[in-house]
């Protein structure tokens, strides 16, 4: 793609300037409403969660043993309160921290880790890409869910383990596109064209691999968020993530289960928190998806 | 074909190797010497240094490696720390219950997939096809534990028409084919039903939109087949890919599965994992998913080898 972008760029000048590869992505995005409004959500989330301090109510640590399970509406509690009188707006918008953190954390440093070795591998090629790719089969051989609870399990609870935990799972998933993708550029005319005209490997890999894989990457990993934020939540849900007072949506849910019976609205708001966020991500990323024009 | 299964099997067996590598890692992961969860808190260095030899834990790793490959290859994980049960008993109990659970959610997510995916796939960009991949959207952006939880909520808590948690009446640990233990399956496979049924609904409409614009279709309606001969054609070729991501959905549904069996309490693989965590029990831990990973190995083989079978066209080296 990038490619096609440069050689456009060498015919004359024309009357209206050119836009470019990203340029005409970005157009199509705009294009599009249902990416539009996923991304429109997604900011806003994003934007509650940071600047929580300043536009949460309460104090979302602070309880009340007399104001326990309000419905929402209450005057004092938009939400409703939860098991030990919090107060769940507030709770909801601080528990955006540490949901997006942890949901969206593991997929940049797979993103990292894992085009590394999967470029490397597939730039290589040879035994080296054998035995990287056979290794990575090895972690394919694990349902994701099973290998994230079996590592966060054996490690034990913790935010830290928990972003290992998915890191580890997603490394492997993320590789394999990389690899797969770099394998097909590397036997381009125009790699070899370079290669033939004394280009060394570095220069290659920097000037017409990484132009050219990058973005299917990037959209690979970008639609892995939804799945992460489930996850990572998930995570905590079963205890194995965020530890209580935190307030975290995965976490709020498992501490919120035994009031359905009371309060079932108030007791399902932070799985409807992980839905909006993770389906919006979904969204997005398809519409990324078609915009870049990358095939699955 | 035998020598394509053969070839199989043989590019297998290194993962396998590499699964048991990684369940017997696990244990070694772990914080700590793997026996302090279970020790007394006054227990002296040398009852301590005796435990570790009663176990194999003062041994070298590749060593103990070995020795545990060994004894699983005989089919002995091991005892539980916690009950001082083989840990083989208590995981093929519960994977029996997580079978069941998990096949009935794949019946039920193949069903509905492959209806919407056909109605998708036959009329692309129709009110169907939207109505179609909303639902596909949706399947696979819910929070499973979550659905669950509003289940429960709405069928048990609200409308009190099924039980919430177990598998059958009175804390039945052992799933039966009868009308009891049926209500309390409902939720748990519904619930479990809407991944694969996502996935399968994208995969179907995908499969169907691409085989009605091939050549083919058109010489059949030029030749004056009827539609419903069409789609029987229709139905052959996307078949093999379907069914495929059914046998490999099972294999995740058992895997994943943890998080539905806790909101449930469906005593279950997943549900024994979760007691393993929480009780430290590490050869429970390790046994319940090597049994599981070696699952979702074997189901890979077959759903290979039968795909294969099926449409001889996607023969792989």
């Amino acid at each position: 793609m990038a490619a096609i972008a440069d050689s456009v760029a060498l015919e004359p000048a024309p009357t209206k300037p050119s836009r470019g590869y990203w340029g005409s992505v970005l157009q199509r995005l705009r294009r599009d409403p249902v990416a539009m409004v996923a991304l429109g959500v997604i900011l806003l989330i994003v934007l509650a969660a940071v600047f929580a301090p300043w536009i949460a109510p309460a104090d979302p640590f602070k309880g009340s043993m007399i104001r326990r399970l309000r419905p929402i509406g209450t005057p004092g509690y938009p939400l409703g309160s939860d098991e030990l009188g919090r107060d769940m707006l507030s709770r909801l918008l601080y528990g955006g921290r540490l949901s997006l953190f942890l949901g969206v954390m593991p997929v940049i440093l797979a993103f990292g880790i894992g085009s590394t070795i999967g470029i490397v591998a597939g730039y290589l090629g040879g035994w080296i890409n054998t035995v990287t790719m056979r290794t990575i089969d090895v972690f394919f051989a694990f349902p994701s869910v099973l290998l994230a609870i079996a590592l966060s399990g054996a490690l034990g609870a913790g935010i830290l383990n928990s972003i290992v935990s998915l890191t580890v799972v997603f490394v492997p998933q993320i590789a394999r596109v990389a690899e797969s993708v770099t394998t097909q550029i590397r036997t381009r005319d125009y790699v070899e064209a370079a290669r033939i005209s004394g280009a060394g490997g570095f220069t290659i890999v920097r000037v017409h691999v990484l132009g050219n894989v990058l973005g299917p990457i990037f959209v690979y990993a970008t639609s892995l968020i939804s799945v992460s934020m489930i996850l990572a939540s998930g995570l905590s849900f079963l205890g194995l993530g965020v530890r209580p007072p935190e307030p975290e949506w995965g976490l709020m849910l498992n501490t919120l289960r035994t009031a359905i019976y009371n309060q079932p609205l108030v007791a399902a708001l932070p799985g409807a928190m992980i839905f909006l966020t993770s389906i919006s991500f979904n969204l997005f990323s398809d519409g990324l998806r078609s915009a870049m024009e990358v095939r699955q | 074909m035998l020598l394509y299964i053969l070839k199989r099997i043989v590019y297998v067996a290194p993962v396998a190797l590499g699964v048991s590598l990684v369940c017997f890692m696990l244990v070694h992961l772990a914080p700590g010497d793997p026996l302090t969860a279970i020790m007394p808190v006054d227990a002296t260095a040398e009852q301590q240094a005796e435990m570790r030899t009663i176990y194999g834990f003062d041994r070298p790793l590749p060593v103990q490696f070995g020795i545990w490959l060994g004894k699983v290859l005989t089919g002995d994980l091991g005892v539980s720390i916690a009950t001082g049960r083989p840990v083989l008993g208590e995981v093929a109990r519960a994977v029996k219950n997580s079978l069941i659970l998990a096949a009935v959610a794949t019946l039920i997510g193949f069903a509905l997939g492959s209806f919407f995916g056909f109605v998708a796939g036959y009329f692309r960009n129709s009110v169907m096809d939207r109505l179609a991949s909303a639902v596909s959207v949706l399947g696979v952006s819910v929070p499973h534990y979550w659905l669950g939880m509003v289940m429960v909520i709405i069928f048990s808590a609200q409308l009190n028409w099924l039980p919430p948690t177990g598998a059958g009446p009175g804390g039945s640990a052992d799933w039966r084919p009868d009308f009891e233990h049926l209500r309390y399956i409902i939720l748990p496979a519904i619930t479990m039903s809407v991944i694969p049924m996502g996935i399968i609904a994208r995969t179907v409409r995908a499969l169907v939109a691409d085989i009605l614009s091939q050549e083919f279709v058109q010489a059949l309606r030029a030749k004056g087949l009827g539609e419903w001969g069409v789609f029987k054609h229709v139905v052959t070729n996307a078949a093999p890919t379907a069914l495929a991501v059914m046998g490999l959905q099972l294999g995740y549904l058992l895997g994943g599965s943890i998080l539905i069996e806790t909101v449930f309490a469906w005593p279950g693989a997943g549900f024994l994992l979760n007691a393993a965590i929480f009780q430290r029990d590490l050869p429970l831990l390790q046994g319940t998913i090597l049994v599981l990973a070696m699952f979702f190995v074997s189901l890979n083989l077959i759903v290979d080898v039968a795909q294969t079978a099926l449409d001889p066209r996607i023969q792989r080296a």
